[in-house]
């Protein structure tokens, strides 16, 4: 099993080799357009703002390999900003295009609660998920982000509620999404991870 | 279905070692973080703080260092903090494995400093650490350890903070700290009534009931402790459960 980390000089990739280690799964890191061919599975971390993350992807040519490595049916796993990334834009940043994997846009959470959305929260499921398969339906995961997809049509799977109701999990084809932190949510989170990589693997 | 309350044990080091003291002074030896580290991580803890309280230039290599080994134990979140007096120095931190880092001293003494960190890092990663103290009838700001009176008044500071980029605020009451006497909920309720961002109450934690108190009339979104974790007087297991049988929203597996 040959997984890459999408390296772009920002992202938390420590923890998720570390989250993979854990269940005896290594990983590279993957940082030029070379690297991302040959790989059986992608992962894109993110932890930042969403214009610096699509500009670092820019400035080191990934976001056509990206695109199509997905085309190619690579699967690849989109984690906090990684999802938010996977969309057209962001008010975020308004002037930068995302991977546009999905058409819809990633919002600013209307602040009617705490923001940041800080913390350990549960899911509300609305279709079956790959990623959540044997992951008990009370489960907590822990998310840390002030933005967030609203919708993704049919991609997603499961939702979350803080200050509005949006996308945690989505699943579409070889494309695989969590705006919570898997390899921060203890053994669940480490159970999605899991998944992830069983599903990949089979799809070899 | 509701975002937890969240409990967070916390590691004061000399860089190196967990301490403890009172009231911010008599300082004692409490084990080693990283064994620490992966108990709480077993036990249920929420997330983990690991400060650098000696916070001298010339420990700060050893400090990262235990920031490796600490984020090495953990499948929960990690701030660390003490002394980060710049953007590069605060980069250090995280790259050695904190999700969050905490600023004190050096944002009262330069607010940019907040937004600077929050325009790299994220304001999700920026903590403002507040140590406070009641001075007549108000709650006074100190740096340096608690040592130091800054003239500057506590909620005004964390508004201040939150409006320059900080993304949450770690409260501590210098008056609780150390006392096991019960958190300090007037001067938390007065911070979280001030701020839009998530609070986390600092500085006198003790029995579970303590802990009912400052999520409720308190209004803290989590709460700190150290001693009554170190020393095993309190379990984190048997304290979610009883916040839980209480109507505390608390992620109750570990």
């Amino acid at each position: 099993m040959n997984i890459a980390l999408v390296e772009y000089g920002a992202g938390n990739l420590p923890s998720v080799e570390r989250a993979l280690k854990g269940l005896g799964v290594e990983s590279r890191r993957a940082s030029t357009p070379e690297a991302l061919v040959g790989c059986d599975a992608l992962i894109l971390p993110g932890v930042g703002h969403f214009g610096a993350l699509m500009r670092s992807l820019g400035e080191r040519s990934l976001v056509a390999p990206l695109r199509e490595a997905v085309s190619r049916g690579t699967p690849l796993l989109g984690i906090c900003l990684g999802l938010q990334a996977m969309f057209a834009t962001s008010d975020e940043a308004p002037g930068d295009a995302g991977l546009d994997l999905f058409p819809q846009k990633v919002s600013a959470l209307p602040p009617v609660d705490r923001l940041p959305h800080m913390g350990w929260n549960q899911l509300r499921r609305t279709r079956p998920s790959k990623l959540l398969e044997g992951v008990p339906k009370d489960a907590y995961f822990y998310f840390a982000h002030t933005y967030a997809a609203l919708d993704a049509g049919e991609a997603a799977v499961a939702f979350c509620d803080h200050c509005a109701s949006f996308v945690a999990v989505l699943e579409q084809g070889n494309v695989f999404a969590t705006q919570f932190h898997p390899e921060k949510s203890g053994p669940v989170g480490a159970q999605i991870l899991s998944n992830f990589v069983r599903h990949a693997s089979g799809k070899r | 279905m509701s975002l937890a309350h969240r409990i967070i044990p916390c590691l004061d080091t000399d860089g190196e070692r967990v301490v403890k003291g009172v009231n911010f002074v008599n300082l004692r030896d409490a084990g080693d973080p990283a064994a620490l580290a992966a108990r709480y991580n077993i036990e249920g803890a929420d997330e983990l703080v690991v400060l650098d309280i000696a916070a001298s230039r010339d420990h700060r290599p050893t400090f990262l260092e235990t920031i490796r080994r600490v984020a090495a134990e953990l499948a929960i979140p990690l701030t660390a903090g003490g002394g980060v007096a710049n953007v590069d120095e605060g980069r250090a931190i995280l790259r050695a494995g904190a999700d969050k880092l905490t600023v004190n001293t050096a944002a009262i003494r330069n607010p940019a400093l907040l937004t600077e960190l929050a325009a790299e890092f994220g304001s999700q990663a920026v903590v403002l650490a507040i140590d406070a103290k009641r001075v007549g009838d108000r709650w006074e700001a100190f740096v340096r350890g608690g040592s130091v009176p800054t003239g500057m008044d506590a909620v005004a500071w964390a508004r201040q903070g939150v409006d320059c980029g900080a993304g949450e605020i770690l409260i501590t009451s210098m008056d609780k700290d150390g006392t096991r006497s019960g958190f300090d909920c007037p001067l938390t309720a007065a911070i979280s009534r001030a701020v839009s961002v998530p609070v986390i109450a600092s500085g006198g934690a003790d029995t579970p009931e303590t802990f009912l108190e400052v999520f409720g009339e308190g209004r803290a979104d989590a709460a700190l402790a150290a001693s009554i974790f170190h020393d095993s007087i309190q379990g984190l297991g048997a304290l979610k459960q009883f916040l839980g049988e209480r109507g505390i929203s608390v992620r109750q597996s570990g």
